[in-house]
């Protein structure tokens, strides 16, 4: 009972903030800031105690996994097809989640603070607590369909928060390029979801994975399907944590207040992505190509990440991409078969690098203050330089990395503008034929937009409408 | 004997709206025009619900009025309620009502609350008619009113007429062949081609789609919001496609609604107008819908007939905010950023709201309904399948272009308030509330979709038409036909 009670908490607190926000919203009742933050940090506080009391009392038992099931969400038995809300509570879910809880908590403190009398101050509540519930679901889901929907949850407000700032383009743009990566990376998620459904008829992970605990637990499709479905959610898991070719958008995601950078970035969504791999890591076992594959994976991040974090002149994008080198390092681990070396060094990074990113803004009027306390300019330590000869390749290794790989040059140059001229050819088409049908002349320049994934600054626009007789 | 309500229900919920349009041409006002409208649209909506409540308490596949008007003067009754249409006459009713409520005072001179309170009452009348001439009739006269409207604007109808005299002519053409063509199996499978061509028309499936786009960027929103969000495409499919089409002929439209999907969500990653936007964003949805149709397995057609409740509600209630917006700053240029989030921001919420519950995000029904269609579809093409989860995605990255071209980007200036009134809040609250009641909850939305699909299969099973392409279908009989599978339904 007190088991169930524990778990039903820590799923239903964000929830029950998530619908007390949006309520708010939705029917323009103001909360004021301080009720929101009191509220947050109670829900916050109770789902966190709810783990760890589940931990505590899992621990004393000797217990290694609680399966928290509530009820078919959706039941076709004739079609064999239903969706169950189960919740598990394992040695790999419950540390991340706490993680996850604690993390919020921290964030959300923070957050109250520096964001104080900002006119965004409940639109990012309100998407920091749809993050938090997506985080939580993600975390403690049973069913693969429970996990995508916490994938969602957290992708959305993401890309939101990415462009917190929604006044100015460049955060806006990013946030739709974040989205846009996020889209398609999820759209290998819903696959490998539907792949499972007809493999194991159901989402339930212990379907696919048994009913031992983890990391015990045995794959029980073929090595073939394992292949399959291992590959799609490694394009989902490297769509969430930027693995390359997906590498782009994180620090384009830096755009956005400092605590949503912290927690999606540097802390949790990052990871969630590495999460996934280890939630599905006896799966891995089934397969070695896909454990070569996710090693390289690993291995071309790890190189990528440190190569472009080395030139970059901002402590944001620095914090960034150090973040995703440490990912990739964890991407390789779980490759390898690490799997526990994998889940401390998710929650140790994951702290570490919170920190960093919480203390980034204030770093140099801290170091400024200490100056002014110790009346004295601070020792550099003054690294002599040593003469190198510039060679070409390390010119082209400089460009390589201050061009940040020129995934997005890739990305965008190689699929998203052929399909996007593709589309805008088909629309010229269609317009062509409509006024021809309507009896007009035709178009000599018709109208065309940029897409925004493209480029951050609108073009002018450079289309006229000449009619041709 | 079918089973009857307890009140004449669907006769009345046709004829208030009818009564009431007669009113509002006859007073000089268009505000009176507008409450009178607004009145009449809430009792039909009270009389819709009942209904689906009636129906409900009856637990029959189909029912008929009681005491019918209809069936004193003809002898015959030709509107009839089934689990298909139940949920979907007070989801169009309440349609028509939020869009005449949210109609603004600076628009409500350009929109007829009149041929408004018409086109309801014959969207309803449609969605209820299983006679088939009659069908073909009201299909007409549907088409007819935003004709009309178009004309009293002055603008070019010669698309949107090439477009709909085709669909009719196309319709009648079928209907006539498989009625005259005797057991003649090549009469049978012309005339399947043309009901399927006419279907494809309606729905707005590729190349018969042009008529959607032109519609909206030369009619009024409102009208157009309204003739194409009841998808009176996919009706025509269910009544008269599926039972007279053998299974090769909606195979391929399915593949050829599918491409459409992937199509049309891609054109409208590309628009800068709004409206045009919008059409493509609808075609989509529409295709995917007529393609778990005519895929014609139970999963897929439960899917199909989930996102065609909730695309009916969220695009219709996105295409209402596109058009409050359009009230505030003109016609919407997708080109460029407005910015509108700090003027406007239940207008900017619900848009997120409703354009995330079209696209299958969780939280809306066609989250389920999407994963149900990519399942049933999977089944019969495993790789065709995956491109519904393609054109969800592009429709995903479309809807957030548009929501951040519009409501962010910059500040909008405005020399004037443009705060969302109180009629356009009791929209969005209203319309919230509906998308994320019905997708948290889905368990008995789709339950009685399921079921809607499984009977209508059976009876098409059972209609012979899987295993004989000659069959009589459609021919005026054809409710007789049905209505004695139905009977045998009923009493399983």
């Amino acid at each position: 009972m007190i088991m169930y009670a524990c778990g039903l908490t820590v799923v239903a607190a964000p929830a029950v903030l998530v619908l007390l926000t949006g309520l708010s919203l939705l029917l323009g009742i103001r909360l004021g800031e301080r009720n929101l933050g009191r509220l947050t940090q109670i829900l916050v506080i109770t789902a966190t105690l709810a783990a760890t009391t589940l931990l505590i009392r899992m621990l004393l038992k000797g217990e290694v996994q609680y399966t928290l099931e509530l009820g078919r969400w959706v039941d076709l038995p004739i079609e064999h097809f239903h969706f169950t809300f189960t919740f598990l509570f394992d040695r790999l879910s419950i540390p991340f989640v706490v993680l996850s809880l604690v993390l919020c908590g921290i964030i959300g403190a923070f957050a109250s603070r520096y964001l104080h009398r900002d006119e965004g101050y409940s639109r990012f509540f309100f998407l920091y607590v749809i993050f938090m519930l997506g985080m939580v679901l993600s975390s403690v889901a049973g069913t693969i369909e429970t996990m995508f929907l916490g994938w969602e949850l957290v992708g959305l407000s993401s890309a939101l928060l990415v462009a917190f700032f929604q006044n100015r383009i460049n955060p806006v743009v990013n946030g739709l390029r974040v989205w846009s990566i996020y889209r398609f990376a999820d759209s290998a998620f819903l696959l490998a979801a539907l792949v499972l459904h007809h493999l194991t008829g159901g989402g339930e992970l212990d379907l696919m994975m048994g009913h031992k605990p983890w990391p015990e637990s045995a794959c029980l499709i073929e090595p073939s399907q394992a292949l399959l479905v291992g590959l799609l959610l490694l394009v989902a898991a490297a769509g969430k944590s930027a693995l390359v070719p997906f590498s782009g958008w994180l620090p384009r995601a830096m755009e956005g207040p400092t605590p949503s950078s912290a927690i999606f970035y540097g802390a949790l969504s990052v990871h969630l992505g590495a999460y996934l791999l280890l939630r599905v890591s006896p799966m891995l076992d089934q397969s070695p190509v896909l454990q070569y594959v996710i090693v390289a994976a690993g291995c071309v991040t790890a190189v990528y990440a440190g190569l472009t974090g080395r030139v970059q002149t901002d402590v944001k994008s620095a914090l960034a991409f150090a973040s995703l080198l440490q990912v990739s390092i964890i991407v390789i681990e779980i490759g390898l078969g690490f799997r526990y070396i994998a889940l401390v060094h998710i929650i140790g990074h994951a702290s570490m690098r919170s920190l960093q990113l919480l203390r980034a803004p204030s770093v140099l009027r801290d170091h400024r203050k200490l100056e002014d306390d110790l009346g004295r300019t601070l020792s550099q330590s003054q690294s002599s330089p040593r003469s190198k000869a510039v060679t070409a390749f390390r010119l082209w290794r400089y460009r390589f990395a201050i061009e940040r790989g020129y995934l997005d040059t890739v990305l965008d140059e190689w699929i998203v503008a052929p399909v996007v001229a593709l589309f805008r050819w088909f629309d010229r088409m269609e317009r062509s034929l409509v006024r021809r049908l309507s009896g007009k002349p035709r178009l000599v320049n018709p109208p065309s937009g940029d897409l925004g994934v493209l480029t951050p600054i609108d073009v002018d626009s450079t289309t006229v409408e000449v009619e041709v007789p | 004997m079918i089973s009857e309500l307890h009140l004449p229900w669907l006769e009345m919920s046709i004829i208030v709206p009818l009564i009431a349009a007669m009113f509002c041409f006859r007073v000089q006002s268009q505000f009176t025009a507008q409450r009178v409208a607004i009145a009449a649209s809430g009792v039909t909506f009270a009389l819709t619900l009942g209904e689906w409540f009636d129906f409900s308490t009856l637990g029959t596949f189909s029912a008929q009025d009681s005491g019918s008007v209809v069936f004193m003067l003809f002898g015959s009754e030709f509107f009839v309620i089934d689990e298909l249409t139940a949920p979907l006459l007070p989801k169009v009713s309440l349609l028509f009502g939020l869009t005449i409520i949210a109609t603004m005072r600076s628009k409500a001179q350009r929109f007829s609350f009149g041929r408004t309170l018409q086109a309801e009452a014959i969207i309803l009348a449609i969605l209820s008619c299983t006679y088939v001439p009659l069908l073909i009739i009201l299909l007409m006269i549907s088409a007819i009113l935003p004709w009309m409207e178009m004309r009293s604007r002055g603008a070019d109808t010669r698309v949107y007429t090439i477009c709909m005299t085709t669909h009719i002519g196309l319709l009648i053409s079928g209907v006539l062949l498989l009625w005259l063509g005797g057991e003649s199996s090549i009469f049978a499978n012309i005339a399947a081609c043309l009901l399927v061509l006419s279907a494809m028309i309606r729905a707005g499936i590729f190349p018969g789609h042009f008529w959607i786009v032109d519609m909206f960027e030369k009619s009024t929103f409102g009208t157009a919001i309204l003739f194409v969000a009841p998808m009176t495409g996919a009706y025509v499919v269910m009544r008269m496609v599926l039972p007279a089409v053998p299974v090769w002929a909606l195979h391929g439209v399915a593949i050829l609604s599918l491409l459409t999907a992937v199509y049309a969500a891609g054109l409208a990653l590309v628009q800068i107008e709004a409206r045009r936007f919008f059409a493509y964003l609808f075609i989509s949805h529409s295709s995917l819908v007529l393609a778990g149709l005519e895929i014609a397995n139970p999963i897929g057609m439960t899917g199909a007939l989930c996102i065609w409740l909730e695309t009916g509600l969220s695009l219709g209630g996105l295409a209402l905010i596109l058009r409050a917006v359009e009230a505030r700053i003109g016609r919407i240029s997708l080109d460029q950023f407005h910015g509108l989030f700090d003027h406007v921001p239940h207008l900017g919420s619900l848009f997120l709201l409703t354009s995330l519950a079209s696209i299958g995000f969780p939280g809306g029904l066609a989250f389920v309904g999407m994963e149900l269609l990519v399942e049933g579809t999977v089944e019969v093409y495993p790789i065709v399948g995956a491109i519904i989860v393609l054109a969800a995605a592009l429709n995903g990255v479309a809807v957030l272009r548009a929501y951040f071209r519009i409501f962010t980007g910059t500040r909008h200036i405005a020399t004037v308030s443009l705060t969302a009134r109180l009629s356009e809040r009791i929209v969005a609250i209203t319309l919230s509330l509906l998308i994320l009641g019905v997708g948290i909850w889905p368990g008995s939305a789709i339950r009685s979709r399921y079921h809607a699909a499984e009977t209508l299969l059976r009876i098409r099973k059972e209609s012979g038409i899987e295993s004989n392409t000659s069959h009589h279908i459609a021919s005026p009989q054809h409710r007789v036909v049905v209505y004695k599978t139905e009977e045998h339904v009923n009493h399983e």
